[in-house]
């Protein structure tokens, strides 16, 4: 497959030319050779054999594979993964979007890196598994050393600037991850204990932990250890003894919480009510957050055409109605086939929302930034709209 | 074949319109079990085959490298065969057909393949899952029936020209891939209109740009590329692909063939149609209109699940490993609304459709009305119809039709 000329691999081309000079001699040939490739194997591209042997070689789309699975707690592990040869690296509390076919269907999430850069090279990710969550029970349950994994180089601005100063770190459930991964990236742990790295030894650090209870959270003995050891001072906060957080306390919790500069990560009701929070006593906020709410609602939406054709055209179609139908009778241009769901003439990327399979029943659903990058292909002529939609046209 | 509607016995006449719904809601069913199964087993099939035909071609290839020796050419040749095939058969034509989108693997999506082939998949899936599969079988409007150059049911006057459709055939055989180009591209409508004025629409004209571009890869990477690269084994790597492409071009023209021609099975007229479809009605058109090929599991694969046409027809996009999974549920819901299911092996089925093609060839009830003994005479019927004008044509007709009505009126009566 692949219809877009790919440039060539990285590996063809290394000793490529350097400010402006001619291309050298060995490029020349290594680019004239790569071509005979691309016209031997056409129509494929000649990665397209190359990825049978080496999935994780340079050039190839970014891949890993798992090398081990820990668990942490009873619904959690750590999820060890070499990543293919041109991962660009990360900063602790970035994130990666991984692509995992779970029953034979490619899935998206984005997950923290829980380690800073390891010597070597691995990257590795912590997943609660989701009570109904596909993926995040697939990979605590099911995942194994050797599945393969579809990734995107990190991303995230959930990062620390240089001279951090005084930090707190508020997180809730699984949003405690980046936090980690940072941590551990200032604070490494090794068999004789806590390393005291001299870019850390002005930092004051303070976690305020909300969790159900302490068996439910992950990462609990490592901050623990932390704390211990003197890096940081932990606030656990479980709900079942504790109650329920009050962003209100936090003033009482932390005295200092005016010197702070506070990172906060987990569900959005809680970073809503921080955001309040600190806007009121203008106090300076960072936050990160996974998952978005839910995108169904009751059955048919508002239709929005995001690309050259629809040119920003929005309609209200019926829970009934197959969007192609709704769309034309908008005036919308559309592809269009057999109109009974067979010919796959009419398939348009799904960016944003959730549609229904009219012949039964089957909601597909597309979030930004889980969902993959293109959108989700859907047949317009027979889904329609289960809330509001957006779609690339 | 006469069209279904026009014949004096529908085989559906014993069918009410409840029963065809009942019909549709039984196949819907069976449909549905299959999507609500589908999971990591397909994926993990159609990343095999994928494997095994990237695989044989890989290493067909190398061997031809050393294609002047005989042995090395044989098992080349055979292999890279076997690996075209593959990839038109049960990878490219399922893939193509959106069979397995539902993985939402970027690499494996109907919106994104491209197979071995003159055609390029975007003009393939215009003609191939828009007209045929929605139009299946109606004469004049499904091009797969005769595929535009061929007289393929009585209805359709018949011309001396139309003499020449075996050899039609046969020629079409051998470049099975570039007929299937011409035709996607729909190259004979667009030459017609060109002769009354009408200018070749836009798409056409992009299409036409994007097929030759396809054609002139295709061919330099058979005819040029590794003969280049097998070196002194330039021209007996040349022969060997040229042989592989002629074998998949037979291949692939025989078991489509068998999908829609032989002997018994239905077509339809356009004006028979109602004009909403029902669900019901649509399905029981594809089960009228298609036959299967029975075989091994090895047949199966090579003629991409082909050989299920006929639930290959009733759900398009399903996987197509599933095809032999559901077909006796298929073939039980035949028995039971009386339908019949036309299934036989593939000489059987290759010589069926053969067979018609020669008898449509010639004027209707010539074959049936010609034996050994009345060979003479008939042939000089048939020289005077050919030679005749159009007069002398229907009236010879006449006679024919009605030697026609005297055997199916003997065939009625009982003995």
């Amino acid at each position: 497959m692949v219809s877009v000329p790919a440039p060539a691999p990285r590996f063809f081309r290394r000793g490529a030319t350097t400010g402006g000079r001619a291309p050298g001699l060995g490029e020349a040939l290594r680019d004239r050779l790569w071509r005979v490739a691309e016209a031997a194997t056409t129509p494929f591209a000649p990665a397209d054999y190359l990825d049978l042997f080496h999935p994780l070689r340079p050039g190839a789309d970014l891949r890993g594979r798992v090398v081990k699975v820990v668990p942490e707690t009873a619904d959690a592990a750590t999820i060890e993964i070499k990543p293919g040869a041109d991962w660009a690296g990360h900063t602790p509390g970035q994130y990666v979007r991984i692509g995992i076919d779970v029953d034979g269907v490619r899935h998206w999430r984005a997950y923290s890196l829980t380690h800073g850069p390891r010597s070597d090279g691995h990257i590795s990710i912590t997943v609660k598994a989701v009570p109904g969550g596909k993926v995040s029970s697939y990979l605590v349950r099911r995942a194994h050393r050797g599945t393969l994994v579809h990734l995107e180089q990190a991303a995230g601005e959930f990062i620390l600037p240089e001279q951090p100063g005084k930090l707190l770190f508020v997180t809730a459930g699984s949003g405690v991850t980046p936090v980690v991964g940072m941590l551990r990236n200032l604070f490494p742990v090794t068999d004789e204990g806590v390393v005291r790295l001299r870019r850390s030894a002005a930092l004051d650090v303070v976690v305020l932990h909300v969790a159900p209870s302490r068996p439910d959270s992950i990462f609990i003995r490592n901050l623990e250890e932390l704390d211990t050891a003197g890096a940081i001072r932990l606030l656990p906060r479980y709900t079942e003894t504790h109650g329920r957080l009050d962003v209100e306390e936090l003033g009482q919790l932390v005295p200092d919480l005016a010197e702070r500069t506070t990172y906060a990560c987990g569900p959005h009701g809680l970073l809503d009510a921080l955001e309040a929070h600190h806007q009121r006593h203008r106090l300076s906020l960072q936050t990160e957050q996974f998952r978005v709410g839910s995108v169904v609602t009751a059955e048919g939406g508002r239709v929005t055409f995001t690309g050259a054709a629809g040119s920003g055209t929005a309609l209200d179609a019926a829970g009934d109605t197959p969007i192609l139908d709704a769309a034309e009778a908008a005036g919308v241009l559309m592809p269009s086939g057999c109109r009974m769901g067979i010919c796959f003439g009419c398939v348009l990327p799904l960016k944003e929302g959730a549609v229904r399979d009219l012949r039964n029943g089957e909601l597909t659903v597309a979030v930004p930034g889980e969902t993959g990058a293109g959108g989700v292909p859907i047949q317009t002529c027979i889904s329609a709209a289960a809330g509001a939609c957006t779609i690339d046209h | 074949m006469t069209a279904m509607t026009k014949k004096p016995e529908s085989p559906v006449a014993h069918l009410t319109t409840e029963d065809i719904e009942q019909l549709g809601r039984e196949l819907d069913a069976i449909r549905q079990e299959v999507l609500d199964s589908r999971g990591a087993r397909d994926a993990a099939y159609i990343r095999k085959v994928i494997k095994v035909q990237r695989s044989l071609e890989l290493g067909s290839r190398a061997v031809l490298l050393a294609s002047l020796f005989p042995p090395a050419w044989i098992l080349g040749t055979a292999g890279l065969s076997a690996a075209k095939i593959l990839d038109n058969m049960e990878i490219g034509h399922n893939i193509l057909h959106g069979q397995w989108d539902w993985m939402r693997d970027p690499k494996i999506h109907s919106t994104t393949w491209e197979w071995d082939s003159a055609s390029t998949a975007e003009g393939w899936k215009h003609s191939h899952n828009e007209l045929h599969h929605t139009y299946t079988n109606i004469v004049g409007k499904d091009n797969d029936l005769g595929w535009g150059i061929m007289r393929v049911d009585e209805d359709q006057p018949w011309t001396p020209s139309a003499m020449l459709q075996p050899l039609m055939n046969f020629l079409n055989m051998c470049i099975f891939e570039y007929g299937i180009a011409m035709y996607d591209l729909e190259l004979g409508a667009t030459l017609k209109k060109r002769k009354l004025g009408i200018a070749p629409s836009a798409r056409f004209k992009r299409e036409l740009t994007n097929t030759l571009a396809k054609i002139r890869k295709q061919a330099t990477k058979d005819y040029l590329i590794h003969p280049l690269l097998s070196g002194p084994s330039f021209l007996t790597t040349l022969a060997a692909n040229l042989t592989a492409n002629f074998v998949r071009n037979v291949w692939s023209h025989s078991v489509i063939m068998c999908g829609h021609f032989p002997e018994g099975v239905e077509t339809f007229e356009l004006s028979a149609i109602p004009e909403k479809e029902t669900r019901g009605e649509w399905y029981l058109r594809q089960m009228l209109g298609s036959a299967n090929i029975s075989g091994s599991k090895l047949m199966h694969i090579m003629s991409g699940n082909l050989s299920h046409q006929i639930e290959h027809h009733i759900f398009p996009d399903l996987p197509s490993n599933r095809y032999a999974e559901i077909a006796p549920k298929v073939r039980a819901l035949f028995e039971k609304y009386g339908l019949n299911y036309h299934s036989a092996p593939l000489p059987q089925q290759v010589a069926s459709a053969w067979h018609k093609v020669l008898r449509l060839s010639l004027p209707n009830g010539w074959l049936e009305a010609t034996d050994r003994h009345n060979l003479v005479p008939q042939l000089k019927r048939l020289y005077t119809m050919v030679t005749g004008d159009r007069r002398t044509r229907r009236q010879l007709q006449k006679e024919l039709d009605v030697f026609l009505e005297g055997a199916a009126a003997a065939r009625t009566q009982p003995a």
